[in-house]
């Protein structure tokens, strides 16, 4: 098993199964989530089942006084959390004189449960110095949290926003897509917990065709802005490990638009990295060349 | 099941409306505003974690190390062409720096006693994995460079130590621009390209401004000369920036970033003019202008640390490049799938 030479030379110049390409032998399908946020009911018994089954504590106690979300966002101590948008838009009356009157100030209830993307291009993955962060044989990224020293190169590193450093023991913490339950056969806990099948686990090719299947039913069912988010494998991240339906903008939900790993950019920054210290060293030797000493 | 009847008058028995279900008028309910969601984000929410960083140590270790690294590449070509003060104390600058930034950085992490679990592995993906090791083979030959100029124990090895220092620390300077810029963070990734030439620039100038600080006025000329080439390569690097970053240029301008990088061109400015007015003539006028330089270098480091804190903090910056992004993607898809 190979945690190492996940470098962004080999990961990005290629496509393909991640687990495969970080050396895994046989690797089995890689695995994820399918997240319908078109039936979450805003139960949250998937951020619950995740605390309870992972073992992770209290994040602060507070009231947010945005809407039922109390939780704010994914952290080390947060590896679910469910988005709730109180939207004002137009929407028909729901009545049987069905006059659909679409300027009608209406209201509707956004909820989603956003999660570790388990992108196949990680940044937090590439970027940390420990190797405490690794690729699974599932092609899921798990922080090693006895070898994470707290850097913290990672959190800035993730283009969504998941992990973060704990307060209680200075080590980062994130979703492990129950990596201890894969290894059993189980589906991740929150996946179990979902009363609606918004959380839908399994191999990722399957889980993609089922959500385009869900997208054009919903097309078809009246509701134009169903549409996937972080299925494209051609995307800024090579495609979520976790991918989403959503009905509005990613950023409605706290979620980026168009997330590109940043080490995409890095051997052009290697490479600027080494002109500017040639043209630090030219310069100096230029600076004492031209006067000498009196 | 609807009640209601359509009559001649119109609809008789018709419930009220949708809004007087979902919100009671009678109550003072809450409704959702537009303030809620500004510029259409969850509640004005970052959607990166900005980073755990504290400032005084990373943007601390920015400044020093820069200064560390530009003042063994001084202290090398000082020695050089016989320039014994400059290379005595550009190299002691050095040594001190580089020290107390690994101090800094070992008090930054999360947990401190594992901070050799760094040196488990070496990564060309993690500007920080080559960063440590680059720190590692850096510091003990700038340690030997020093200590054999104090000592005057081996000279030679000294020199080629110093030599070794100079050369590795010019990656010193410049590898920091590289950890700041492989991150989401919208204005340090967003300025990879200039970063790695103003921070270089930035060292040079904070370790000829150091020089002509602590030199005698017969030596500086050449930190003088290494000062103010860095400095103007330090502005132009960031003028380039600035135009570059269109929307998240703001975090430049705006805020504590805003204020130090204002006085850190205005120091930078006003030292490079001292010291090339009266650098060469004044020890007080020398020792004034390298002052301001290093204080420019210092600031400069704060605030483009700060300007990174502010860009990631509000979700604009975050989400108006990416939407501008994807939106120019869609149109020259659209131009290429156009029949011709």
């Amino acid at each position: 098993m190979s945690t190492t030479d996940s470098g962004p030379l080999n990961v990005l110049l290629r496509g393909g199964d991640p687990a495969t390409l970080d050396g895994y032998e046989d690797a089995p399908p890689r695995m994820g989530f399918f997240t319908d946020t078109s039936v979450c009911i805003g139960c949250k018994a998937c951020e619950v089942a995740c605390k309870e089954w992972n073992q992770i504590p209290e994040d602060g106690l507070e009231w947010l006084g945005r809407s039922h979300d109390n939780t704010g966002g994914l952290g080390a101590d947060s590896w679910r959390h469910v988005a709730f948008v109180e939207q004002r838009v137009p929407v028909g009356e729901q009545d049987t004189n069905l006059e659909v009157s679409r300027d009608a100030e209406g209201f509707r209830w956004l909820m989603a449960s956003d999660v570790c993307k388990h992108c196949t291009h990680a940044a937090c993955l590439d970027v940390c110095p420990t190797g405490s962060i690794f690729r699974t044989e599932f092609g899921t990224v798990v922080v090693q949290e006895d070898i994470c020293n707290g850097c913290g190169y990672c959190v800035p590193a993730c283009p969504y926003g998941v992990l973060n450093r704990s307060e209680a023991d200075g080590a980062v913490h994130k979703c492990t897509l129950c990596y201890d339950r894969l290894g059993v056969g189980q589906e991740p806990a929150c996946a179990k917990a979902c009363p609606t099948d918004s959380i839908q686990f399994g191999p990722l090719e399957e889980l993609r065709e089922r959500a385009a299947g869900r997208v054009e039913l919903l097309h078809e069912a009246g509701v134009p802005e169903a549409r996937l988010y972080g299925h494209d494998p051609d995307d800024g991240v090579g495609g979520d490990g976790a991918f989403f339906l959503l009905l509005d903008e990613p950023e409605v939900y706290g979620l980026p638009p168009d997330p590109v790993v940043t080490t995409r950019d890095l051997p052009a920054m290697w490479r600027r990295v080494a002109v500017a210290s040639g043209a630090l060293l030219a310069g100096a030797v230029a600076c004492a060349a031209v006067g000498r000493p009196s | 099941m609807s009640s209601s009847e359509v009559t001649r008058d119109g609809l008789e028995g018709v419930r009220p409306g949708r809004e007087a279900r979902t919100w009671s008028k009678g109550r003072a309910a809450r409704r959702p505003q537009a303030h809620d969601h500004p510029g259409g984000s969850y509640y004005g929410r970052p959607i990166i974690n900005p980073p755990v960083w504290q400032e005084l140590d990373i943007a601390g270790y920015l400044f020093l190390g820069g200064l560390a690294g530009g003042s063994s590449i001084l202290a090398s070509a000082a020695s050089s062409t016989a320039r014994p003060s400059l290379a005595r104390r550009s190299g002691l600058c050095a040594s001190a720096a580089i020290t107390v930034s690994l101090v800094a950085l070992i008090h930054d992490l999360g947990r401190p006693a594992r901070f050799l679990n760094m040196l488990r592995v070496f990564k060309p993906s993690s500007p920080m994995s080559v960063g440590v090791w680059l720190l590692s083979a850096y510091t003990p030959l700038a340690y030997a460079g020093s200590a054999s100029d104090l000592l005057r124990r081996a000279p030679r090895t000294g020199r080629v130590a110093g030599a070794g220092a100079a050369v590795l620390g010019a990656g010193v300077c410049s590898y920091t621009a590289a950890l700041i810029a492989d991150t989401a963070v919208p204005a340090w990734h967003e300025g990879h390209r200039e970063l790695p030439f103003l921070f270089a620039g930035s060292a040079a100038s904070a370790a000829g401004g150091f020089a002509l600080l602590a030199a005698p006025l017969t030596e500086t000329g050449l930190a003088a000369r290494f000062a103010v080439l860095g400095t103007v390569g330090e502005l132009v690097a960031e003028h380039r920036m600035e135009r570059r970053l269109g929307v998240v240029a703001e975090t430049l301008h705006d805020g504590k970033a805003g204020k130090r990088l204002k006085l850190a061109k205005a120091l930078s400015v006003a030292g490079v003019a001292v010291t090339v007015a009266a650098g060469r003539r004044h020890r007080g006028a020398a020792a004034a202008g390298g002052a301001m330089l290093v204080a420019a270098s210092a600031l400069t480091r704060f605030g483009l640390f700060a300007a990174g804190m502010a860009s990631a903090q509000d979700p604009r910056y975050t989400v108006e490049p990416q939407r501008a992004r994807r939106a120019a993607a869609g149109s020259a898809a659209a131009a290429r799938g156009r029949p011709a």
